[in-house]
């Protein structure tokens, strides 16, 4: 089974945001990146299945070289094998285009991409990418079993979950609960080391569709004072929520 | 040239959100001074959709249709898009609709601009303002296709009334023979209870609580306030509540009017998942938690005295007001 796990490169979770150039650009200075969170489960369940069922599990990134620490740490956890498409990846439209161009040269089984990408939020590539490809497709992922070409796969769903069946290939829009928080992987010496000699191909973009643009941000509006109750006084509480908040 | 508005249902009836997009295709189709045409999947009264604004309904009849399936629901979208000569889709944020929008967007090589907030800010090209960074922050995003994909908020545009003539008729979409590749074994959900997706209001624990034998605390309060239930990651981590329960950055995202966090210290990851929710009400023992500058209403004190006196308060007040 060959695996690809999709790594978008996001900001931190806990990075302050802000933005320049009049507001039109994430302003990335002082900014830590990492692995998406959503990517990161994807990456560990792969793991699972390079170690327990002989899978080869390659990462693939769209974006500019700034991306490369993220990629060098998918491989000291343990992928054999990364690609970054050169580009600045701008919108859901185009990086679908550039990763369904490697899947469909290289016979992937296997996509594993996040339900979505913390940054710009877009939860749209893997969806793109079933469609452009014709490759089933499971979203919100929580579990992933493969028998062959069988899957049996676990959705989130509001209020609980849904079992489904499918087969390979098939695209994996995935989250916690794919593996659990504890089963995360911090590189190792030895991982980083082996990171060194593994491959991270370059390749030029294609030509693709953009499906939109980001032309300006801006920041919310800072938040009023709260308004604290005594405990002793929930009364005044409850006719705040009604009179005043008018929520309840 | 229409607009066109994917309605979510349940058992025949249309899901609040459904109104929700209603509302807001209603008001993109006069901007645009053309009709908003809704699709429906079985649902029992479709001509309810007439107080959004809805001109046509395209109501689908199909048993195979009942349940949710995100290849074939794409393809009935895609065919009515097709026939109607839409230009403008208005889905809405829900799991369901989530997994679908992907699938579209690829089917339709359409820009697709999620978590939509406002109005249009312009209609040539489409411009939209909408969330980025986890509530972070807000983008101004244009769609550069022939056709978009507007996914709105939760609760963040309303549901307006707007009684318009509505003819519903029968759609017959053609997905026999297309091979779903994704076949539902089973469903495991809770019935009968308010989802953090749809809930006007969410009750939400943290390791504050200490543990889960003290979760009816939390039940409690969300069951007089008609309310569902959710928590902090950790404690969900810690196998105190379903996965399913965990809110935040990397968990659900609340929307809701009114977000109560309970022996929750506010975490950056926590609040960017929850900050978009209305009013936000903070019960923690520690003044300097950071919630409570994100919250505008708070209460310093103990979740173990003061949430079953809100309660009872919240009960008499009920009783007054019923
Ligand atoms: C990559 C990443 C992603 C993350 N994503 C998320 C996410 O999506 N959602 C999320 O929630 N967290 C997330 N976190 C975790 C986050 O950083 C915090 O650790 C977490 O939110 C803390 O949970 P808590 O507030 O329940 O617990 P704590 O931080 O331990 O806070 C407990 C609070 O309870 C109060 N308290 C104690 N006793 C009482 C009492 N008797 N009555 C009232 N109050 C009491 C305390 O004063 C304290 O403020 C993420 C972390 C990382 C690194
Ligand atoms: N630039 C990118 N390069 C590689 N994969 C990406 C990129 N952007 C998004 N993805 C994948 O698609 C998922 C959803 O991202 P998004 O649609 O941007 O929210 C992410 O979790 C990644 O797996």
């Amino acid at each position: 089974m060959k695996i690809l796990v999709c790594i978008s490169n996001v900001p931190d979770t806990t990075s302050k945001i802000n933005f320049t150039e009049g507001d039109t650009k994430f302003d990335s200075s002082g900014v830590q990146f990492v692995i998406n969170p959503n990517d990161e489960f994807g990456l560990t369940r792969a793991m699972w299945f390079k170690e327990k069922q002989g899978a080869t599990v390659h990462v693939a990134t769209v974006g500019l070289n700034t991306a490369e620490p993220t990629m060098r740490k998918a491989l000291a956890i343990g992928a054999d094998e990364a690609i970054r498409v050169d580009m600045e990846p701008t919108n859901g439209l185009s990086v679908a285009t550039q990763l369904a161009k490697l899947i469909k040269e290289d016979s992937y089984d296997l996509i594993i991409a996040g339900r979505e990408s913390i940054d710009y939020n877009g939860g749209m590539v893997p969806g793109i990418l079933a469609a452009q490809l014709n490759y089933n497709f499971v979203n919100t992922c929580i579990g992933l079993e493969i028998d062959g070409n069988k899957v049996t796969a676990t959705r989130e769903i509001d209020g609980g979950k849904e079992t489904l069946s499918t087969k390979l290939p098939l695209i994996v829009g995935g989250q916690k609960g794919l593996v659990e928080e504890s089963d995360l992987r911090i590189p190792n010496m030895r991982g980083i080391m082996m990171a060194r000699q593994k491959k991270l191909n370059v390749v030029a973009p294609v030509e693709a569709n953009t499906g939109s643009s980001d032309l300006a941000f801006e920041k919310p509006a800072p938040k009023g004072a709260v308004k604290l109750v005594e405990a002793n006084n929930l009364s005044e509480l409850v006719d705040l929520l009604h009179n005043e908040a008018k929520v309840i | 040239m229409s607009v066109l508005v994917y309605t979510e249902s349940e058992n025949g009836k249309f899901k609040k959100n459904a109104f929700e997009v209603a509302s807001y295709g209603f008001m993109l189709a006069q901007e645009l001074k053309t009709v908003a045409i809704a699709i429906a999947f079985n649902v029992e009264n479709p001509e309810e959709l007439g107080n959004f604004g809805i001109s046509k309904v395209l109501n689908i009849k199909d048993a195979n249709l009942t349940n949710f399936n995100a290849n074939a629901y794409a393809e009935a979208v895609s065919q009515a898009i097709a026939q109607e000569n839409s230009k403008n889709i208005i889905i809405s944020s829900s799991t369901d609709t989530k997994y679908m929008a992907g699938i579209l967007a690829g089917k339709l090589n359409a820009g697709y601009c999620p978590n939509v907030v406002a109005a249009p800010l312009n209609t040539e090209p489409l411009t939209l303002k909408r969330t980025v960074f986890s509530n972070k922050g807000f983008a101004t995003t244009s769609i550069d296709t022939d056709i978009g994909i507007i996914g709105v908020s939760s609760n963040a545009f309303g549901i307006n009334e707007n009684k318009t003539q509505t003819e519903v008729l029968e759609f017959n979409p053609n997905i026999e023979g297309s091979d779903l590749g994704v076949s539902s074994v089973s469903i495991d959900k809770v019935t009968g209870k308010a989802t953090i997706a749809d809930a006007d209001i969410v009750v939400s624990g943290g390791r504050g609580l200490k543990g889960p034998e003290n979760w009816s605390l939390i039940e409690d309060l969300a069951e007089v306030l008609g309310a569902a239930t959710a928590c902090s990651k950790p404690v969900s981590d810690l196998g105190w509540r379903p996965h399913s329960e965990h809110v935040g950055q990397t968990g659900k995202p609340v929307s809701s009017n009114l977000y109560i966090a309970i022996g929750i210290s506010g975490a950056i990851q926590h609040l960017a998942g929850v900050n978009s929710s209305k009013v936000k009400l903070v019960i923690n023992t520690d003044p300097d938690a950071p919630f409570f500058k994100a919250a505008d209403y708070g209460v310093v004190g103990d979740a173990f005295e003061v949430v079953p006196e809100l309660i009872e308060k919240l009960k008499e007040f009920k009783a007054q007001n019923a």
